[in-house]
């Protein structure tokens, strides 16, 4: 049987490599503002946002693009859009 | 009586119809499962057929009433994915409208059946034949074969599913046949029994990928350029030279089955024992037959060569033909804007690295649906004789111009 290169990928973290690296402003979370309503991890399209181990939500940063799309719906103003390579780079 | 006699007073039946309906009937007896359709002139009849047999219970698919020709690409595409043996038709405008998906069908490996019933393209509107439609197709990696009969038609469809769906091709195909010319001509076709296709072509099993919701996938996701996207093109430029090897394997099959043989990538006449070779595809091909004919009865010494498979191009089988001879003459029923014709060029291409390479002369004729009759095809053989004498001086010439009309 002949080697046909088909391009499928498996439903995984990463399945279209590190896309962290894309990011040009990171959602940095204010525990302070932060209610848990849990709308974030509803509407993050890359689905990298989970619960941590205070029972807040975590952003896993190797993958989010830092499409801003939580900081928008955050009902209580609790993520800030940072500017990445100002001295905060993880 | 021959065995191949005997076979055909045997099997199928008999009856006159288009070649639109021919198509239908083989289309019904590759037991296909999904039908997108959306109507165009003139390939309009054939979903018409296929929504009477479903209608009748004579076709077991599910039949989609599509918005458009991109939609109904789409949606045969979603049918091939979960491993569906998918089939529509369009023509012209329709066929461009899908160019878009047509690559898609060819990097997702999915053995998709069409007919494409060749019509001019606009503007100026026409709905009669010329190749263009389906020569603007050529780069998307679809398999493409020309037809220039009705028996023809509904054989290759049968054929061209088994080559698509081999393991080393899986590649979507088009037959393509000549508007009106074949689409709305009534002709003695014999339709092979259901068993007797059944036994020829088993049910479609994707062996390479399938959608599955058991079992998750992502098909076709970024690649970034160090990662496999180059040798993935390279895969499907192989997967398309290796269809021409199956068609070869196919055709015999068919030959001893059914008892029809129309040729495999190319067909071939009187071309050993010929001076000159005129080549064409589609029903000008069959017309050059009868042309071929009386020339060599008035004592021309020249041959046939009907291409039948354009994607993969028979460029090996040509070259070894194409030794020795005094020139090749090719009629061409598309153009090239700026170039001359595609069959003349493609030709011309890969005879250039045989050592015995003789002079070819192109010409464009019968686009629009202008009638080429078998005076025509006489003319251009003398006119070609005479520019291969003098030398000649560009891809294609345009044959038949009413150029008083014009003012040149």
């Amino acid at each position: 049987m002949a080697t046909n290169v088909i391009p499928v990928s498996l439903p995984e973290a990463g399945a279209s490599g590190e896309t962290g690296i894309w990011r040009v402003f990171r959602p940095v979370i204010n525990k302070e503002k932060c209610v848990k309503c849990w709308l974030c991890w509803l509407y993050c399209q890359e689905e990298v946002i989970s619960e941590g181990a205070d029972g807040f939500p975590e952003i896993d940063y190797t993958y989010c693009k830092g499409c801003g799309m939580c900081a928008n719906e955050c009902p209580t103003k609790a993520i800030e859009m940072v500017p990445e390579g100002r001295g905060n780079s993880l | 009586m021959t065995a191949q006699a005997s076979r055909l007073a045997e099997g199928g039946r008999w009856d006159i119809i288009t070649a639109n309906h021919a198509v239908a009937h083989a289309a019904r007896l590759a037991r296909v499962q999904v039908v997108p359709a959306y109507p165009i002139t003139p390939q309009t009849t054939i979903v018409e057929y296929l929504a009477d047999f479903i209608e009748r219970g004579e076709l077991d698919a599910r039949y989609i009433r599509v918005e458009s020709e991109h939609s109904a690409m789409a949606a045969a595409i979603g049918a091939s994915t979960v491993g569906a043996r998918a089939f529509t038709a369009t023509a012209s405008q329709g066929l461009l409208l899908m160019h878009e998906v047509l690559h898609w069908a060819v990097g997702a490996r999915l053995p998709i059946g069409m007919a494409v019933v060749n019509r001019a393209v606009g503007p100026p509107w026409s709905i009669h034949v010329d190749h263009q439609d389906a020569i603007s197709q050529r780069d998307t990696g679809w398999l493409q074969l020309f037809v220039s009969s009705n028996q023809e038609a509904l054989d290759s469809v049968l054929m061209m599913y088994k080559v698509a769906e081999s393991p080393d091709v899986l590649l979507p195909f088009m037959v393509c046949l000549d508007g009106f010319v074949l689409s709305h001509t009534y002709a003695p076709v014999n339709i092979p029994d259901q068993g007797d296709v059944d036994s020829f072509l088993p049910p479609y099993d994707p062996p390479h990928w399938r959608m599955d919701p058991d079992a998750p996938i992502t098909y076709g996701n970024l690649v970034m350029p160090d990662q496999l996207y180059m040798e993935m093109r390279w895969s499907i430029d192989r997967a398309s030279r290796a269809a021409k090897d199956r068609l070869k394997e196919i055709s015999t099959e068919f030959a001893e089955k059914f008892g029809r043989y129309h040729g495999s990538a190319i067909y071939e006449r009187w071309s050993q024992d010929s001076d000159y070779l005129m080549v064409a595809s589609g029903t000008l091909a069959s017309e050059a037959e009868v042309a071929i004919e009386e020339l060599r009865r008035e004592g021309e010494s020249v041959g046939l060569v009907k291409i039948r498979l354009y994607r993969p191009f028979p460029g090996e089988e040509i070259t070894e033909l194409a030794a020795g001879k005094k020139g090749i003459i090719v009629v061409d029923r598309s153009v090239s804007f700026g170039h001359g014709g595609p069959l003349a060029s493609d030709l011309r291409a890969s005879l250039y690295h045989a050592e015995d390479r003789p002079p070819v002369v192109g010409f464009i004729a019968g686009l629009g649906g202008r009638d080429v009759r078998v005076r025509d095809l006489k003319a251009i053989f003398r006119s070609a004789k005479r520019k291969i004498s003098e030398g000649v001086d560009r891809v294609s010439y345009w044959y038949g111009l009413k150029v008083r009309e014009v003012g040149e």
